[in-house]
């Protein structure tokens, strides 16, 4: 059976080889404006990424009902990752020689975002990095065509360390995923809470595998440091579980808990009825916020997926109407031109005027930081405000040391 | 001690969750010997249809437990199908492609599932009458998770009773020990095997559904499970239930009072247990050798003959289509084709593997990956060069391959496969989590071809001449003295060891030069993609050769090449058209297996008119 292996093996090889390859590059300079767009729709990120994709569908839809921009239509070219860095880079060349596209944009995960960053910079291509947490995308792996739009791991805990200070708590005790997310996060809350709350100490830290979370010896490693307060990073499925085991021992009676994104309907409404109360959060009150702008984003939202927005769909959302707006200010889709007009990019969203800073490339969009609530079996926050993005970065000096290009 | 105390009692709980999911897959692999990756699938499936049940009648305690217990009988009935529809037709087949398989269900079952139940979590309300906690020693304990300790007791009892008492377990025991023996006794196996995989499908479906109210439902419930039952499995030794169970308990005390202790390990700790525990038992606790009787003296590959002029002027032609292609086809097109290239290689080294040595691995990922971080580490560490770096890859893969390999070759079959597996993982973890190191979970930027190699297509010419290159190289080596002994050893190592070959240090040695040019592979990788993640070490990689090796056909050494063409374009086409891309791959993969169970490139078998000896 062994020698039939290789000639008969050829016209196979050649048919497969020629089918996948001869799909045509047509290009036209005056059809849409073509935007690549890369991020996680299947597996088990999809619950984060759908909602996002109904909001960048949902702006781009209303852009070219405007009119489009510079007098062309948005057409944005979407492709799954499926979750891997090596395959996001390759649908990132894919887009960028096969597709022509004028800049990329998307991703959610931070390794991919950096993955995808470092391929715009060597291709010079621009890159809008939609949902990427990571602070390394904008500091210590920033570079001249990646502007990210989500408040980072360093604003978001910044944030909740404010409110931390607040509290008499002194002995704190930490909760994150061992991977860089986690660390990041617990470094930059421990920074800025000690910076401003010099009497604090961290009694404890546990490490959990991500998404492997060992709920009820977890739990127990923390309460036995008998600590005030707890600082909790987990999220998604080891977060349901730490919430329902620490409920159920005790956990949090008479503790406060600052407790990263649990806010954001994606992370807050699969725990339903079981949602903690009185946990300072970070997060999207979707229901409650009350200005003109979001009112209007949130109908239009409504009505078009009869379904309440997400903290991803606002992402997905902003992520187009800066793009519209960059193009509008640029006047052309020339890399260069679109770079610069990044720069110091101002625009009103939903969430309030938002600006891309020059200096890191990094958005001042901000987050609601309140507390949670129960109403009606399920969480909600409450006692919220917006923390602009601006307020939550640290000194031009240090951010300017902090970037390779300084 | 009352910490002690409580803390045990809370590894228990674990151990009793991670027993009722490995206890099944062991009674699986016991009786019919595949290793049903789709184990993980099942229990998830278990989680969601409880879900359903449980939001209709969830209100009572009795409400409640029928619901799970109904969602375990309907995991049952799934498994029915699985076991009917698709392993009834492969049981001949060698067990990689079983493997095979069922990787294809788990990826049915996972894009099914979220078409059925969306991609959210879904979190179930606590069991009535089990929703609160008991104070033991002042400790509050939720009371369910004495429940599942008593339940995994009470399933334990119960599986020890049918094996002990009843005429069916005494036909399953026997057929864990010896199937042959079985079969000519005149039982019917075929009915045998799907009892044995609807009750470890039921198990797995058990397992999943009484997870449910201590998590919740999700997407990744599959394959975040499979590997710690896999490992459960092999610590007790396979096909062993008193074996599951003293696993199970010894990984969760271990995880429960590690991460008191080193909060940081725990992702490598259940890993370094079950290499400890090959390497000092290979056969696991409570495991029996694997027999060196009939099984293993099967069929003999044919010899492996040299090429014809034919067969030459195939290869001629292949080298010359891929030295061509770039002229013909897109700026994209020659980037699909480095990536061919580079996964051909790391194909073929895999199938050096497999089929020259007949060396099972689940974990050739790991020189793959010490490749790309070898390249990756020295750009990033040392500013290192393309070229140094590059060179650097395959001694990264082959001291990977050299170290683990040492312990590996030193056990057979499934056994090998899972420590290779672990090793894998091991070093997976290392990658993920030592961040000043390997930066972690963001991985190494900044891996570019240097600039006289930038230009795609002089990219793809480097990594194809040397890929084309190793390939030749492998294929040189299997006809040479060495490759003839290999192949002994491979057709039957008791006779070779008694005309004094060294088996072990042969395969010691394929084991190396494997990996080293698995490193090749993965160093090119590196520079492909700009950058190393954990990724290239995950199982996930180990997985992917094994389909491209499967795909293109074992027993041909054009096969991984076929298969890593046919691989790259299917995943790269699949997932620009449909979102349920892992459906229709799965889908593809189980029909292939059916259909051509020797690879793409036995379809040439259907052409020709000749039979061939």
């Amino acid at each position: 059976m062994l020698r039939m292996s290789v000639r008969k093996s050829i016209p196979a090889l050649l048919g497969a080889v020629f089918s996948v390859f001869s799909l045509g590059t047509a290009v036209a300079q005056d059809g849409p404006i073509r935007i690549g767009e890369i991020n996680s729709y299947t597996g088990p990120l999809a619950a984060f990424t759908v909602p996002y994709r109904n909001g960048w569908e949902l702006a781009v839809e209303q852009v070219n009902a405007g009119g489009g921009v510079l007098g062309r239509p948005l057409e944005v070219i979407s492709r799954d990752d499926g979750g891997k860095p090596a395959d996001a880079i390759k649908f990132a060349e894919e887009l960028v020689r096969r597709e022509n596209v004028d800049l990329l944009a998307g991703t959610f995960l931070s390794n991919i975002g950096l993955a995808v960053a470092d391929f715009a910079n060597r291709n010079k291509t621009l890159f809008v990095a939609s949902e990427p947490l990571s602070d390394a995308i904008v500091w210590s792996k920033g570079n001249p065509y990646t502007f990210r739009l989500r408040p980072s791991t360093y604003m978001q805990a910044a944030m909740l360390a404010e409110e931390a200070a607040k509290l008499p708590a002194k002995r704190w005790a930490t909760v994150a995923p061992n991977y860089e997310y986690g660390q990041s996060a617990v470094k930059a809350f421990q920074d800025v809470l000690s910076g401003l709350r010099p009497d604090v100490e961290f009694v404890e830290a546990q490490w959990p595998a991500l998404f492997k979370l060992d709920a009820g010896a977890t739990v127990q490693a923390l309460e036995r440091s008998k600590p005030d307060a707890i600082f909790n990073v987990t999220f998604s499925i080891d977060l349901a579980k730490f919430v329902r085991e620490g409920q159920l021992r005790g956990l949090f009676k008479d503790r406060e808990v600052a407790s990263l994104l649990t806010g954001e309907p994606e992370y807050l409404d699969p725990l339903k009825a079981e949602a903690p109360e009185g946990w300072i959060v970070t997060g999207y009150p979707w229901q409650a916020i009350d200005t003109p702008a979001h009112d209007a984003f949130r109908d239009a939202y409504q009505k078009r997926f009869d379904d309440y927005p997400r903290a991803g769909s606002i992402v997905g959302y902003n992520t187009i109407i800066t793009i519209a707006a960059m193009l509008e200010k640029a006047g052309s889709t020339d890399t260069g031109s679109m770079v610069a007009a990044m720069k110091d990019l101002s625009l009103g969203t939903p969430f309030g005027d938002i600006t891309f800073r020059a200096l890191d490339h990094q958005s001042t969009m901000g987050a609601y930081v309140g507390r949670t609530a129960k109403r009606d079996g399920r969480g909600v926050m409450v006692d919220f405000r917006y923390a602009d993005g601006a307020d939550y970065l640290p000194d031009d000096e240090t951010v300017k040391k902090l970037r390779p290009d300084g | 001690m009352s910490f002690i105390v409580a803390q045990a009692i809370t590894g228990l709980a674990s151990a009793a969750s991670l027993f009722l999911i490995a206890v099944g897959l062991s009674i699986v692999f016991g009786v019919t010997r595949v290793v049903n990756f789709a184990h993980g699938s099942l229990y998830m499936l278990g989680a969601y249809i409880a879900f359903s049940l449980v939001s209709v009648m969830g209100d009572s305690f009795l409400g409640y437990l029928l619901a799970l217990l109904i969602a375990a009988v309907a995991v049952g009935l799934i498994g029915a199908v699985i076991e009917t529809a698709l392993l009834r037709r492969i049981y001949k087949a060698p067990e990689l492609f079983q493997l095979l398989a069922t990787f294809g269900v788990v990826l049915i079952v996972q894009d099914l599932t979220r078409s059925v139940w969306g991609p959210d979590d879904l979190f179930a309300p606590r069991m009535p009458g089990l929703d609160g906690a008991v104070d033991i020693l002042g400790h509050a304990i939720p009371s369910y998770d004495l429940f599942l300790i008593g339940v995994s007791v009470g399933v334990l009892g119960g599986l020890w009773l049918l094996f002990q008492k009843t005429r069916f377990g005494v036909l399953l025991r026997a057929a864990t020990e010896d199937r042959q023996m079985v079969a000519a006794l005149g039982i019917d196996q075929r009915w045998l095997f799907t009892a044995a995989f609807v009750l470890g499908s039921a198990l797995a479906g058990l397992g999943g559904a009484l997870q449910l109210p201590r998590q919740a439902a999700s997407l990744s419930m599959d394959l975040n499970i499979i590997v710690d039952a896999f490992v459960v499995v092999v610590v007790g030794g396979m096909g062993s239930i008193v074996g599951a169970f003293v696993a199970a308990v010894l990984i969760s005390l271990l995880l429960a009072f590690g991460l008191v202790i080193f909060p940081q390990i725990t992702l490598v700790l259940i890993f370094l247990v079950m290499a400890v525990t090959l390497v000092l038992k290979p056969s696991g606790l409570f495991g029996k050798p694997e027999f060196a009787t009939a099984e293993d003296v099967r069929n003999p590959d044919p010899p492996l003959r040299p090429s014809d002029r034919l067969a030459r002027i195939g290869w001629l032609g292949l080298l010359g289509v891929g030295l061509i292609a770039p002229l013909l086809f897109s700026d994209f097109g020659v980037v699909i084709l480095t990536e061919i290239a580079i996964l051909a290689l790391f194909a073929a080294s895999l199938h050096f593997l497999i089929w020259g040595g007949g060396l099972i691995t689940f974990g050739h990922a790991a020189y793959f990956g010490l490749g790309a971080y070898g390249a990756g580490l020295a750009v990033f560490h040392l500013s290192a060069g393309m070229a140094p770096a590059l060179l650097l890859a395959p001694l990264a893969g082959a001291l990977g391959a050299l170290v683990f390999g040492w312990f590996c070759v030193r056990l057979t079959g499934i056994y090998m496969a899972m420590l290779t597996l672990a090793f894998a993982q091991i070093a997976w973890s290392a990658a993920f989590q030592w961040i000043d190191f390997t930066g972690g979970d963001n991985g190494i930027l900044g891996v570019w071809p240097s600039a006289w190699a930038s230009d795609p297509t002089t990219f793809y010419y480097l990594a194809f001449v040397v890929c084309a290159a190793m390939i030749w190289a492998l294929r040189h080596v299997m006809f040479a003295p060495f490759g003839y002994t290999l192949r002994a050893t491979r057709d039957s190592a008791l006779r070779a060891a008694s005309i004094g070959v060294d088996v072990t240090r042969h395969r010691w040695l394929a084991f190396t030069l494997a990996g080293a040019a698995a490193g090749v592979s993965g160093g090119f990788f590196a520079f492909a993609k700009g950058s190393v993640f954990p990724e290239v070490l995950f199982v996930s990689t180990s997985v992917d050769g094994l389909v491209m090796v499967l795909l293109g056909g074992l027993q041909s050494l054009a096969g991984p090449i076929l298969g890593a063409i046919v691989f790259t374009e299917i995943e790269t086409e699949l997932t620009r058209l449909t979102d349920l891309w892992q459906l229709a791959l799965g889908v593809l993969i189980v029909v292939l297996v059916v259909a051509l169970p020797r690879g793409l490139a036995g379809l040439s078998s259907l052409f020709t008119r000749r039979t061939l000896p």
